[in-house]
């Protein structure tokens, strides 16, 4: 317990989703205001730039709708981090992830001879795929030889990202395409469909929103799910349990790795229709994702709504490179304001301010005299 | 070419491609060896190689420069410090950011200085006298810019500081038991704070060698991927000053070989090279009995809070 | 006022080394100090006596400036004085060795006490250190390597450590917090002499302890704590095992058993000849054997740290046997899964139980199914069964008296004692066939104690086989049919419990062999 004034600050085990939400949301405010300053060096008014931002981005119809294209692969992502994370997996990997599924799409719909109708469907099978065993590798390399999984996940997206530059720049660079590092563009067959007036490729939407549920029972409701809970809180109860850390590992980082694959899998059938040069296809989803499943605190279903804010910021970097003529890597600067805000809010869930002069017991770890 | 030149300029070239990883591993494991994990050192680095070109080529000065790349690489840390150790936040998490912002901030304010050459790089140095020995000469006393020794010295300096002083006691202690440490009087924020902000300084230098000596102009995300490899080569070093220096000879040898082989395999398969054997080597070392005493400080990545319960 | 020892106390008008006044020092729901005043006088040894809980620890961690107390003073050699951290204590002349030692086990026993150590050089402190090291263990008999390693020292040694540190930064008081529970009976006796050697040259100690006989035999004076209040300070001389056990108590006399006759069945568990590794690739277990039958408990003794640690891990299935054979019912289960283990009726009361023991973050009830998590009735189909998951929990929690304000309370909220019964009520819900239980009344109160021993013997009576490990001899004892001794990874014999003296036991503990005992014969 400490004293500020007449107030007293008291440590509180379990924060309250109250809490939770107000501290979210004072951390992405603040990190808003603190944006300004970057507008103030580019010579404009921050409050009238929001509002010309805001406008420019819930003008219209399709305007909004970038909100949910750059969204979907953020969902799906996020998504999947939550459950790495969970488990306390830490994958920094869902960038090379993402690329991995978008290398497997493409090789499908480019090279693969299956009949038309079977082609997309084949695609999300192999992206997911393609996705979750490059994810699966760094769960094995952590379990059997204690490889450090922030760095193996972060070098695994270094080698995807060449991998890729290496096929569209040779063996798969499109001989229709001349000088540019593009692979051939896809048969139609190989293409999603767009809600009407937007390029919001609504099939893998609703696979991230699907996705987003499934999780979320998953976790809550299965055997799956509590043991990754387990795992995730305590290794050494977990191994006292008799739980399969390889398994477990294992297969919570194919599905996390295996979403990010079918966002990899959007990006190149709703929106490129082609692999191209990583920067194009991903523009950093992956690393974004860590702060949209930060943000939903472990939450899949949380993880739609925090992945609809980043879409937000996304959209409004590109409004801003088009309308305002400020470059995009401000959303990079703002993304990481958000989570510096995040991480420095969160120790104020743990603290009540209340009033002092009232004796009020709190169950602690001394108290056994229980409510 | 015959194969003895190409040895000496293999090595020459793998000593001066290493010294950004040197210097940002040093710093880092001076942070981990007070208990601090800064994933940040992409961030810091970025920001010190884009400080250090902007700095010298308003300015002229390679050594002002580099001066400033230190004390962004510096500030950037104080702010992983105060998160980490006031704030208590994750460290994991808290250094992601600072990626994250150093990458997106260096892009941010660098748009302006892409593709400029540098008029002033820092000078090449010829040691007189030994450059003169045969094979060993050419191999370390020529073409080096001041970082080269530099680095290597600071290497010898700060293994004796850490291992055969009193503060190399106090941080040591602070990264394996910061309660007893605290208890002898040590104060623990001071030294994390400390040793967190002297690896931003020496990460800042790092990647400032980058943009005015080694490729002495500024393109955005410059550092690909340096920060990171640092990180391996702490644990790869096993959190040893003496061993970072093999550590980064041999990963400046893989970014060296990654331009040299192009004859032989496409350009963008020799780049991931360092990164796939960063994965290599860690599995290496993580396997074994060895494992126990190559372990990393007990405390690390734990924040440490005082008090009662 | 005749003293037994040497450097009695003396009525002398030198003021107290130090006097708590009136302290008092309150945690979220418990006062853990109530009002207390306590003296000590320089050369005397004062021991502060009183059941797990009673507030011993938490007034000297307010002495050593660890804590703060809400209201009281604190006086050191006639001046009222501030501690605010353990800096201010050492330089007022206090120093305390904690039950748990506060050394960094990868530096060496001079590095550790080099740190925060003033006056000594830049360069190589550690080297002057040693120096002056090798003095003061000479001086008062504390034998010890300063280049050594501390994670290579055994438990004694590294005590001698931590009173080697205190008294290089001339500590005048010394706080030894329940010492003796890392050595053997023997061992015990030379840290008395150090001791009277110490209080000979005018040092006071306070020597924490919940042991009648050792407060006893070292002590001058005994303050006895009760509850957070002290009962009384009384003159060693004066009192005796009885009054000193009802003021600790506050009843009559310390809890007896009633304990059945045992009779032993088939034997459960069979341990053949086991070799296994430590964390850091050394021996643990060097051929251990023995068996454990159902309805018996066999107690594991020894010092910590020789092996009782690996024993039970590999008993359980965490860490892999080099050679050597386990079984089961006479079912082989060396190197197996832990979940086999479990389900095949193995139950284990991890030594660890915040660590281990319970998922800190999850509810109680899902910590109640923990290990059958995968089972039926808790999971069907890989679904959980929530109700059968919350009727189990809520049966449990009424039948082991878990206070906890709901089911989904996490578990990390409990009180110590509640976390263990919640551990038992979940190990012991599935007739388990072997019992393993490691230190499992450790730092509890009184009430968990009693009703964990409890729950033990009635596991005894209903036929599992219990494995009791624990460093409190009393416990062992008392509880115990047959004790197995352990040194340096090795059984150094197995007794009945009713034929063993303790200090038979205690040479044992200290590497004297025995034969193994013809009774409820096992080997």
């Amino acid at each position: 317990m400490k004293r500020l004034g007449p107030f007293v600050l008291e440590p509180r085990l379990a924060p309250s989703r109250a809490a939770v939400l107000g501290v979210s949301l004072g951390a992405v405010i603040l990190a808003l205001l603190l944006a300004s300053v970057v507008f103030y060096g580019y010579g404009r008014n921050p409050w009238q730039a929001y509002v010309q931002i805001g406008r420019g981005v819930f003008g219209s119809w399709p305007s909004f709708s970038e909100v949910l294209r750059r969204a979907i692969p953020l969902i799906l992502c996020g998504v999947g981090l939550t459950l790495a994370f969970k488990a306390q997996f830490w994958n920094i990997g869902a960038e090379g992830q993402l690329l991995a599924g978008a290398v497997a799409a493409t090789g499908v719909a480019l090279f693969l001879p299956v009949p038309e109708v079977w082609r997309l469907p084949l695609m999300f099978l192999s992206g997911f795929l393609a996705g979750g065993i490059w994810a699966v590798l760094p769960a094995l390399l952590r379990v059997k030889f204690a490889v450090n999984d922030v760095i193996s996940t972060l070098m695994l997206n270094y080698i995807m990202i060449y991998i890729v530059e290496w096929l569209v720049h040779g063996p798969w660079k499109g001989p229709t395409m001349r000088g540019f590092a593009y692979t051939d563009a896809f048969p139609m067959s190989a293409r999603l469909s767009y809600l009407p007036q937007t390029r919001v490729h609504w099939l893998t939407l609703a696979l991230g929103i699907g996705a987003a549920l499934v999780a979320a029972v998953l976790l809550a409701r299965t055997r799956f799910g509590y043991e990754v809970r387990v795992v995730g809180q305590s290794t050494e109860a977990a191994r006292y349990a008799g739980i399969n850390f390889t398994a477990v590992f294992a297969l919570v980082m194919l599905l996390s790795g295996g979403l990010a694959g079918l966002a990899g899998v959007g990006e190149v059938a709703g929106i490129h229709w082609r692999l191209r040069s990583p920067a194009h296809i991903s523009m950093g989803y992956g690393y974004t994702a860590i702060i949209v499943a930060w943000l939903a605190r472990g939450s899949p279903l949380a993880a739609i709504f925090t992945a609809l804010l980043f879409g937000l910021i996304f959209a409004a970097g590109d409004y801003m490179k088009t309308a305002l003529n400020l470059p995009f890597q401000i959303t990079g600067v703002f993304n990481g304001l958000i989570l510096f805000c995040l991480i420095s809010f969160d120790i104020l869930m743990f603290w009540r301010v209340r009033l002092s002069k009232r004796e009020k017991a709190w169950i602690g770890q001394a108290g056994s005299s229980a409510r | 070419m015959d194969w003895t030149s190409w040895v000496i300029s293999t090595v020459s070239r793998a000593l001066a491609f290493g010294v950004p990883l040197l210097w940002g591993t040093l710093g880092e494991i001076y942070a981990e060896r007070a208990g601090v994990v800064n994933l940040g050192v992409e961030g810091m680095m970025i920001l010190g190689a884009f400080m250090a070109f902007a700095v010298t080529q308003s300015v002229g000065s390679p050594g002002l420069g580099l001066f400033c790349a230190a004390m962004v690489g510096g500030v950037a840390a104080l702010v992983h410090a105060f998160l980490t150790v006031t704030l208590r936040a994750n460290q994991y998490v808290a250094g992601l950011a600072l990626s994250m912002f150093g990458l997106g901030l260096a892009g941010l304010l660098g748009r302006g200085w892409e593709g400029k050459p540098l008029s002033s790089t820092l000078p090449y140095l010829t040691v007189p006298g030994l450059s003169r020995i045969p094979v060993l000469g050419p191999m370390l006393f020529q073409d080096q810019t001041v970082l080269t020794y530099i680095g290597l010295v600071l290497a010898v300096l700060l293994w004796i500081l850490l291992f055969r002083t009193r503060w190399g006691v106090a941080i040591r202690s602070v990264g394996e038991n910061p309660a007893t440490a605290d208890a002898l009087g040590i104060n623990v924020t001071l030294v994390r704070y400390l040793c967190v902000v002297f690896g931003g300084l020496l990460a800042g230098v790092g990647g400032g060698y980058l943009s005015v000596a080694y490729r002495p102009a500024w393109t955005e995300g410059m550092t690909a991927g340096m920060g990171w490899i640092v990180i391996a080569l702490t644990i790869f070093a096993a959190w040893d000053p003496l061993q970072a220096i093999w550590g980064a000879f041999f990963f400046g040898a893989l970014y060296h070989l990654s331009y040299r082989l192009q004859a032989f395999l496409a350009p963008e398969l020799l780049k991931l090279m360092p990164y796939f054997f960063a994965v290599v080597v860690l599995a290496a070392s993580g396997f074994g009995r060895a494992r126990w005493r190559r372990r990393a400080p007990a405390a690390l990545g734990v924040p440490y809070v005082r008090g009662e319960r | 006022m005749v003293g037994r020892f040497l450097g009695q106390p003396s009525d002398s008008p030198r003021p107290a080394l130090v006097l708590l006044k009136d302290i008092t020092k309150r945690f979220p729901g418990v006062v853990a100090n109530d009002h207390v005043t306590f003296e000590l006088r320089p050369g005397e040894v004062h021991a502060l006596l009183g059941e797990n809980g009673a507030g011993k620890t938490t007034l000297m961690n307010i002495l050593y400036g660890l804590y703060r107390p809400d209201s009281g003073e604190i006086w050191v050699k006639g001046e009222r004085v501030d501690i605010r951290s353990p800096r201010d204590a050492i330089r007022l002349g206090i120093g305390m060795v904690h039950q748990h030692f506060k050394l960094v086990l990868p530096h060496t026993v001079a590095e550790n006490v080099a740190l925060g150590l003033a006056g000594m050089p830049f360069w190589a402190p550690a080297r002057a250190v040693a120096q002056k090291l090798r003095e003061l263990s000479q001086r008062y008999g504390l034998p010890v390597d300063p280049e050594r390693r501390v994670w290579e020292l055994s438990a004694g040694e590294q005590q001698r450590v931590e009173i080697l540190k205190a008294l290089i930064r001339g500590a005048e008081v010394l706080i030894l917090d329940e010492p003796t529970s890392v050595l053997t009976p023997q061992e015990a006796q030379e840290l008395f002499k150090v001791l009277a050697r110490m209080k000979a040259e005018g040092h006071g100690i306070i020597f924490i302890s919940h042991k009648l006989d050792e407060v006893l035999a070292v002590a001058d004076r005994i303050t006895v704590m009760r509850r957070g209040k002290v009962v009384g300070t009384v003159l060693a001389q004066d009192t005796n095992k009885a009054e000193l056990a009802r003021m600790m108590v506050g009843r009559e006399v310390v809890f007896r058993f009633t304990k059945t006759v045992c009779q032993p069945g088939e034997e459960a568990l069979s341990v053949r000849d086991l070799y296994v590794r430590d964390d850091r690739g050394l021996w643990a277990l060097k051929g251990v054997s023995f068996g454990v039958c159902r309805g018996e408990i066999l107690g594991i003794a020894g010092i910590a740290g020789n092996g009782q640690r690996e024993l039970v891990e590999v008993l359980t299935g965490l860490r892999p046997a080099e050679r050597g054979k386990i079984l089961l019912l006479g079912r082989d289960v060396t190197n197996r899964s832990p979940r086999l283990l479990s389900d095949l009726g193995c139950a284990h009361v991890p030594e660890e139980r915040i660590r281990m023991g319970i998922v800190p973050g999850l509810s109680v009830e899902e910590n109640l199914i923990l290990k059958r998590h995968h089972r039926e009735p808790f999971c069907w189909g890989g679904f959980l069964q929530t109700w059968a998951i919350r009727a189990f929990a809520q049966k449990a929690v009424e039948e082991y008296g878990i206070m906890t304000p709901s089911l989904r309370t996490p578990a990390k909220l409990l009180s110590g004692g509640n976390i263990q019964r919640l551990i038992l009520a979940r190990e012991l819900s599935g007739k388990p066939v072997v019992v393993i239980a490691a230190h499992p009344t450790y730092g509890l109160d009184v009430g968990a104690t009693e009703q964990i021993r409890q729950l033990l013997l009635r596991q005894r009576e209903e036929g599992a086989a219990v494995l009791l490990v624990s460093e409190d001899l009393e416990e062992i004892m008392e509880l115990a049919d047959r004790i197995a001794v352990m040194f340096r990874g090795e059984i150094m014999g197995i007794v009945a419990a009713g034929e063993a003296t303790l200090e038979e036991i205690g040479l044992m503990m200290a590497g004297e062999r025995r034969p193994v005992s013809v009774r409820g014969e096992g080997t």
